[in-house]
């Protein structure tokens, strides 16, 4: 990235959008919130904010998968067939075990371990075998779509009732996927403060420099593809709990979506440059996006059109506020 | 993600040896899958078959060509949309000629305007606004998916006509159906563009160091924004003749080319970062690519199972072609 005028016209703005990547995310957010207040006044209910992340939540994790190797200038186009291969597995596992909680519990375990699996296998192919990551990864999103067929060959095997309660449920008056929201949030705040992220971020930047400077580049992009599989299982787990089945193809389209969300979030594709943060945000900027197409009454068949509009328009605007600050 | 530091190397030489490499290496794979299959089962590399192979082959390859294109001007250059571009036109022509011959002209037009159309916004995006290739086609391809729901609720499917099918089924010179004539043609002008012109010079330019280039004064933004709507004409020459093939366009007929067609240009010997390579490779690539779907649909294994094998082969023969160099203190 050459960038022409540098660190001139950095005023406030652009210091606050430094230290905070995802800013611009978030002023886009806060106006989706408004602009879905305004069309419709219930949207911003308790009950439909709670909707909103139990439909979304698995492109939060999703997203944060994608953006643990984006970090390193890395990227997951076998993102969304990790999501699709655990959710069959999770379901089939689940049915042969019984479907008590202990069943359901050691599925998730087993799911998690596929999804780490998963993610082994793409650093491996794409760090390891030093392959060009798009082009390597759509070859074992394929691997992996066979491999979901395999275990679940067509859509339906429903979840156990425990599960989806559970996932839907309320706990002590608040619902379970607040719960979720926060051990995650516990989580990706512990990992914001590891090395580790340091050092992706160092690979992303300039592997050459970050190998250098004594750091193990292969290892660092083994492990981002690693955190990438298990974040998508845990996407795996949250849309199992959302449509309470199993579907082998379930994940294909949320490949594209993450990457999406990533960039709306402030995040280099490049790499070297990004937060979590601004990724969960970028999710949620596109679930409420399709919900505000909604709202303000578009009819059915450009619905679709409206919202691929809005998000090209989104990340395009994300881009350009976040270079112009750090410029 | 490009960071490839060869520079100092007498570039001529080295790209050339890079061109020749994986294009004999694609060539030998292609005769040994040909070997194999009539081994699975006789009859598999049979001329008829094999025409056969390279009709789909000729689809997927011209739509290679403009991916090729975007690629080789480096800058992380890729293009998602061809997908969306694909169908689009596939559903336009049809409309346009709704199965008379009359027709084929103006669907041709037509389809023509509005892959340059999209591919000229996708450059003035990724030139004048530097949004990211893949970013600003990502954007684009749901647009097009978006445009595609709209037009189908208001328009039919739409046919082909007759002269259209038969330009891509039927034998038109020396046996060969025209969408093969019209893919070599498209082979040789592209070995002519890109060898011969100083269009060509200058998208290798770009491709390998931009910064050098716009300093010896190429117009670095009017190449890449031509990259990028000459991938868009590709793509919809490709979904018209898609059209010819299937008879008439169904939902999203086009996203089965989207990553495939970089899988081909890879396995052609043009490394995602640019500036090397070339389209005669990127031929040999779609061929491969498609011999080995082919040789796939003979075994008989469920389709899990062959997907399986499929993304296992690709990695495979990736290996075969342009890994990143080690790492070096």
């Amino acid at each position: 990235m050459s960038n022409a005028a540098t660190q001139t016209n950095t005023g406030g703005l652009g210091r606050l959008i430094r230290r905070y990547p995802f800013l611009p995310a978030l002023i886009i957010l806060v106006l989706l919130l408004a602009l879905n207040g305004i069309f419709e006044p219930r949207s911003l209910s308790f009950r439909s904010m709670t909707g909103l992340i139990s439909t979304y939540l698995a492109l939060m994790m999703l997203a944060v998968a994608q953006t643990y190797v984006v970090f390193s200038g890395d990227i997951d186009l076998s993102a969304g067939s990790i999501v699709s291969l655990v959710n069959v597995s999770v379901i089939v596992l689940m049915q042969k075990w019984g479907g008590d909680g202990f069943a359901v519990i050691a599925a998730c375990l087993a799911g998690a371990l596929i999804g780490l699996a998963c993610g082994l296998i793409n650093g491996i192919v794409v760090a390891g075998l030093r392959l060009q990551a798009i082009v390597a990864t759509f070859a074992t999103s394929i691997f992996f779509t066979g491999l979901a067929l395999t275990v679940l060959p067509v859509a339906g095997t429903p979840a156990p009732e425990a599960y989806w309660t559970t996932y839907g449920g309320r706990f002590f008056g608040i619902p379970f996927v607040f719960y979720a929201v926060a051990v995650v949030a516990i989580l990706l705040a512990i990992l914001m403060r590891m090395r580790l992220t340091t050092q992706m971020l160092a690979v992303g930047d300039d592997q050459q420099a970050a190998f250098q400077s004594g750091l193990p580049v292969t290892a660092i992009r083994i492990k981002g593809y690693v955190f990438c599989g298990l974040f998508a299982a845990l996407a795996a787990l949250c849309i199992t709990g959302d449509t309470a089945s199993g579907d082998p193809l379930v994940g294909g389209k949320m490949t594209l979506y993450s990457v999406a969300a990533v960039v709306l979030g402030g995040s280099a594709l490049a790499g070297g440059f990004g937060t979590v943060t601004g990724s969960l945000i970028g999710a949620l900027i596109i679930g409420l996006i399709n919900a505000l197409v909604f709202f303000v009454g578009t009819p059915s068949e450009w619905q679709n059109f409206v919202q691929g509009l809005a998000i090209l328009l989104a990340l395009m605007t994300g881009i350009l506020v976040s270079r112009g600050a750090r410029a | 993600m490009s960071s490839d530091a060869l520079p100092s190397r007498p570039a001529e030489n080295a790209a050339l040896a890079f061109l020749k490499k994986p294009l004999v290496v694609a060539l030998i794979l292609i005769v040994l899958l040909l070997a194999v299959g009539e081994w699975l089962s006789p009859g598999f590399a049979s001329p008829g078959q094999i025409l056969r192979l390279l009709i789909v082959a000729a689809l997927l390859g011209i739509v290679a060509a403009g991916q090729n294109l975007v690629i080789l001007g480096g800058r992380e250059g890729i293009d998602l949309s061809v997908g969306g571009i694909v169908s689009m036109a596939a559903i336009l022509a049809g409309n346009v000629m709704n199965g008379a011959d009359g027709g084929i002209l103006p669907a041709i037009l037509v389809c023509i305007v509005v892959g340059a159309l999209f591919g000229l916004i996708n450059g003035v995006g990724v030139t004048l606004l530097r949004i990211p290739p893949l970013v600003m086609t990502l954007g684009m391809l749901g647009v097009l998916q978006g445009l595609l729901v709209v037009i189908r609720n208001g328009i039919p499917s739409g046919r082909a006509a007759p002269g259209l099918s038969d330009f891509v089924v039927k034998p038109f010179l020396l046996g060969l159906p025209g969408i093969i004539w019209l893919w070599l043609l498209i082979g040789l002008a592209m070995a002519f563009l890109l060898r011969r012109t100083v269009f060509g010079y200058r998208v290798y330019a770009i491709g390998s160091n931009e910064q050098a280039a716009f300093m010896a004064g190429v117009p670095v933004k009017t190449i890449r924004v031509s990259l990028f709507m000459l991938s868009g004409v590709f793509a919809a020459i490709a979904g018209m003749c898609l059209l010819g093939y299937s008879g008439s366009s169904f939902a999203n007929v086009g996203e089965q080319y989207m990553l495939p067609s970089i899988i081909a240009v890879v396995l052609g010997g043009t490394p995602l970062s640019g500036g090397k390579g070339g389209y005669t490779g990127t031929m040999a690539g779609a061929v491969l690519l498609v011999l080995l779907q082919s040789i796939l649909t003979t075994v008989h294994i469920d389709e899990a199972g062959r997907q399986m094998v499929f993304g296992a082969t690709l990695v495979a023969l990736m290996l075969f072609y342009g890994r990143a160099k080690a790492m070096r203190g």
